[in-house]
């Protein structure tokens, strides 16, 4: 139903959008033991590097083909074999993901080409699973890259069922989870308790919150990432009861993994808010065969009640968003359903999940566009990154802080924001908010005849002539 | 400690309906089934809002412990009436009698620290009992610190909040009113051709601010407000009360005997009066015309509510639509219940039920002349006997005081709170688009949908736990 308005400006300020390669480097960092290694330049890594940085406040592995002045003009398939050999050699990695940018791409390369070659020169390292991704940053945004990359690696790295002879449902208890990069490492240790709950074992892909949850580990250092799923747990999809995708950027990847193995999937677009969670628990007793235990029910009771309680504040309250598209998608189904109203929908890129949302119009735009929309139409809360908090300051209004990049808060890479008890935590926050800061007051009069104090008189200066 | 004959002729109010007929506000409250504050509670809510006084509670913790910055009016300067302040008295105090010391020191400290034009001291339950003059205790702390100290005696054992209000009332007559003349008009607010005119309101508490959405009004009228008493007042407003005009007494009866007794001593007439709804806040306006009788406020009066009713209707009208119609139960503690039934009305929205547990007969009279014989009066304020009462007469929304919020919204019924913790101004031509914004924003909230939903797995017959156990929610609602 949204209206999708495109970019119709030259100059972009404040922006939202981060790169696809830095996305199709997150969707990398989830499995175990992994790298991704950028296609360009030096600083297209060096930037991700630091982003990734600051917002988990872990060391992140990412390496680079480095192209210079003459690869990037005579060609740089060299860079691309040579950088998968070096890190292989070095670094004994279990996944290499080769991420293009717009240098590589704007050169022409085929990296799909590159690691044929790489594969054919180097057989020693056919153990390490390598993937090829196209994300170039001049298209899409950090979604975007990263269901690019989950694509790339089920359909280079699952096996499909004819020629493996898997069969979905021999592991009886298995459910795939392919999860958008909206949920957080926090979300993710949600997700995989709820589906415990039901007695199931789920397959994260991938698997954030084993990589970048934050703990201390053995090693002091690692070339690669500590945790994540396993590259070996990609054989075992295919035999797994069901695939739950979480994300409407992921239904591809989703549609692909179903064809290849059989297993069937489940589509959810988020996970936000009674309704989204009330599909996931059906979908979850359905797979399980088993009734919905009772510590779920209670949640979702109390949930019902944060909603009852906290409508009073959410209730006509106008919201502006920026995020990604699966996030936008989402929060716009959390604050509508709560009765609040969206004056303002900003979007780093455009995927159809958008099209659906229940507003009005859609901008894919910057924070500048935020900012504008927000004065016009009287927002009185924003929700978004990290980046928006300074428009939040200039507006006046507090801000819910979500999404990519959050570098002025400790652990916000760890907040749950789906389940019954994430969405309710969630509506505790942003009715806080508006308690706290966004509350409307009638503006004090001061009667030019009041016999008030004089220390209290001078306050009176604009009626009082 | 108050004598039973003092608290017998505050009990006895002439002004008051509830003296000549049926006693049902100031019943005795009954052991084991009694709801609502004692008079310490009473007393306190009525002055808190003098926002530039120290107010000090005089006894142990639990009196100002959870009560104090506890209420939603509002001060457009000082904030020292938000500064909870209390002798919070020991066993050793109340065991060797060293109550009235700590007093005389907690006054001594409070006049340090904030230099406050005056100090109020609410006596409370244990030292009254353990017999603390407060009398000569504030008397002589006024004479050694050189600050007005007033005495509140408002134990909670001697009655109900609305004796509170009395007693509250009663020590302003009595040790503050009269002691100050007003200031004279000041220098540049004459105005050619107009006669500004002294009054007071009584029990107006500006709660959220609500009034600063009428006083706008009143100053354009050429009236100025020596007090309200007390919302948003300073101590010495208070002291030249006895100069007004004309008294207001808003909408509730709790502070009658300041407007008695004023008439009786000064000669002040009073009339009585609400800000909610447009009927109400115009009548209001008419009547400081009419007590007053100067023609040419009468007729700048007129031409005020007919500008204002016009603007105020057209701004409600997108809002009347979508209102129209919707069924309201009300039940009201401290504000009349007829007058926002004339607020509701004036809205499109009909009101099936009201309660009247603190109404008079007259109050009654005019609920049925409003409403017609047939209204529903709801004496039972249970939750259970609210809930049915929705049920029974479908209603959409229940409007009711903060306690029976949840009594609601357990419920899953649509609430609006008008009690005087709410947020939200509803007072004047303004207040009602606040009115209309927050009935709308819970009558046609996506939440209730939601919340009655039961679990999508049990209407899918799925297998059920055992564990689970099955209850239904409250089908409260017949949509």
């Amino acid at each position: 139903m949204a209206e999708i308005v495109k970019r119709n400006k030259a100059l972009s300020v404040n922006p939202l959008k981060a790169s696809q390669p830095t996305g199709g480097s997150l969707a990398c960092l989830g499995f175990d033991r992994a790298i991704p290694m950028l296609h360009g330049s030096q600083g297209c890594t060096a930037f991700a590097k630091v982003f990734f940085v600051r917002h988990f406040r872990e060391p992140i592995p990412l390496q680079t083909t480095a192209m210079d002045q003459a690869s990037s003009v005579l060609g740089a398939d060299e860079n691309v074999i040579e950088g998968i050999k070096a890190i292989a050699e070095k670094s004994n990695p279990a996944l290499i993901a080769v991420l293009t940018t717009g240098l590589a791409e704007t050169q022409g390369c085929d990296v799909h080409r590159n690691l044929r070659e790489f594969r054919e020169r180097y057989p020693e390292y056919a153990h390490v699973a390598v993937v090829a991704v196209n994300t170039p940053d001049f298209t899409g945004c950090v979604e975007t890259g990263y269901a690019a990359t989950i694509y790339e690696i089920v359909k280079a790295l699952v096996p499909d069922a004819a020629s493996a002879g898997t069969q979905p449902g021999i592991r009886q208890r298995q459910v795939n989870c392919l999860v958008s990069p909206m949920l957080t490492p926090g979300d993710l240790e949600a997700l995989r308790d709820l589906i415990e709950q039901f007695n199931l074992r789920p397959v994260l892909v991938p698997d954030l919150s084993d990589s970048l949850d934050g703990s201390l580990t053995d090693d002091d250092f690692s070339p690669v990432t500590i945790g994540g799923t396993p590259v070996s747990e990609l054989a075992t999809l295919g035999e797994a009861k069901a695939t739950l995708v979480i994300g409407a950027s992921l239904r591809k990847s989703g549609q692909l993994l179903q064809e290849k193995t059989g297993v069937p999937s489940h589509y959810f677009d988020h996970l936000y808010g009674l309704q989204a969670n009330d599909a996931l628990i059906m979908a979850l007793a359905d797979i399980s065969e088993m009734p919905v235990p009772q510590k779920i029910e209670r949640q979702r009771a109390q949930l019902q009640d944060a909603m009852l309680d906290t409508h009073f504040m959410l209730g006509q309250l106008r919201v502006a968003i920026a995020a990604d598209p699966d996030q936008l998608n989402a929060l716009i189904h959390l604050v509508q359903g709560m009765g609040a109203e969206v004056v303002a929908a900003i979007c780093a890129g455009n995927t159809p999940v958008l099209a659906s949302a229940p507003v009005d119009s859609i901008k894919i735009g910057d924070l500048e566009d935020l900012e504008v929309m927000a004065k016009e139409r009287k927002a009185q809360l924003l929700i978004g990154n990290s980046h928006a908090v300074a428009s939040a300051e200039r507006l006046g209004i507090p801000i819910l802080r979500i999404g990519f990049p959050l570098y002025d808060v400790i652990g916000g890479y760890q907040k749950t924001w789906i389940g019954y008890r994430g969405s309710r935590q969630s509506l505790f926050d942003l009715a806080n908010l508006v308690i706290n800061f966004a509350h409307e007051e009638i503006e004090p009069y001061y009667s030019p005849y009041a016999q008030k104090p004089e220390s209290e008189r001078q306050t009176c200066a604009p009626s009082c002539h | 400690m108050k004598s039973t004959k003092d608290i017998a002729e505050l009990l006895d109010e002439p002004a008051c309906e509830h003296n000549k007929k049926e006693k049902s506000g100031c019943a005795k409250p009954k052991p084991g089934s009694a709801a609502g504050g004692c008079a310490f509670d009473g007393a306190q809510i009525a002055l808190l809002p003098i926002a530039d006084v120290a107010h000090i509670v005089h006894g142990p913790i639990a009196c100002a412990g959870s009560s104090w910055d506890n209420r939603g009016t509002r001060s457009s300067g000082s904030q020292l009436y938000r500064i909870g302040m209390t002798t919070d008295l020991t066993e050793q105090d109340v065991v060797m009698g060293r109550s009235e010391k700590r007093l005389f020191h907690a006054i001594k400290q409070a006049v340090e620290t904030y230099n406050p034009p005056a100090v109020f001291i609410y006596n409370t339950c244990v030292p009254a009992l353990v017999g603390d003059d407060i009398n000569a205790t504030c008397k002589s702390a006024a004479e050694r610190w050189g600050v007005p100290v007033v005495p509140i005696d408002c134990a909670g054992f001697y009655g109900t909040k609305n004796l509170g209000n009395r007693i509250a009332g009663d020590a302003m007559v009595n040790h503050v009113i009269g002691t100050r003349d007003p200031d004279p008009l000041p220098l540049g607010t004459e105005r050619p051709g107009i006669k500004v005119h002294d009054v007071n309101l009584v029990g107006e508490y500006n709660i959220a601010g609500e009034f600063w959405h009428v006083l706008p009004l009143l100053d354009e009228m050429g009236l100025r407000v020596l007090c309200t008493l007390s919302g948003d007042a300073r101590f010495r407003e208070v002291q030249t009360m006895h100069k007004a005009e004309v008294n207001m007494m808003v909408c509730s009866k709790a502070m009658v005997n300041v407007a008695r007794k004023l008439q009786q001593s000064y000669g002040t007439p009073w009339f009585e009066g609400s800000f909610y709804g447009i009927t109400d806040t115009s009548l209001a306006l008419r009547d400081f015309a009419r007590v007053i009788n100067d023609a040419d406020l009468i007729e700048r009066t007129e031409a005020i509510i007919a500008r204002e009713e016009n603007r105020i209707r057209a701004a409600l009208a997108p809002w009347k639509e979508r209102l129209k119609g919707k069924r309201v139960l009300l039940f009201t503690g401290g504000v009349k219940s007829w007058s926002v039934i004339s607020a509701l009305q004036d809205l499109g929205m009909v009101v099936v039920a009201t309660g009247t547990k603190k109404s008079t007969e007259e109050d009654k009279a005019r609920i049925r002349e409003l409403m017609g014989e047939e209204t529903l009066m709801i004496e039972d304020g249970s939750p259970k006997a609210l809930l049915k009462v929705v049920a029974d007469y479908k209603a959409d929304i229940l409007i009711a005081g903060g306690r029976n919020m949840y009594t609601a919204l357990k419920a899953r019924i649509p609430f609006l709170d008008i009690n005087q913790e709410r947020e939200f101004g509803y007072e004047g031509y303004q207040g009602m688009l606040e009115l209309v914004r927050q009935l709308a924003l819970t009558l046609e909230s996506p939440v209730w949908e939601a919340v009655r939903a039961t679990p999508p797995w049990r209407s899918a017959g799925l297998k059920k736990s055992n564990t689970v156990v099955e209850q239904e929610p409250v089908a409260a609602r017949a949509a």
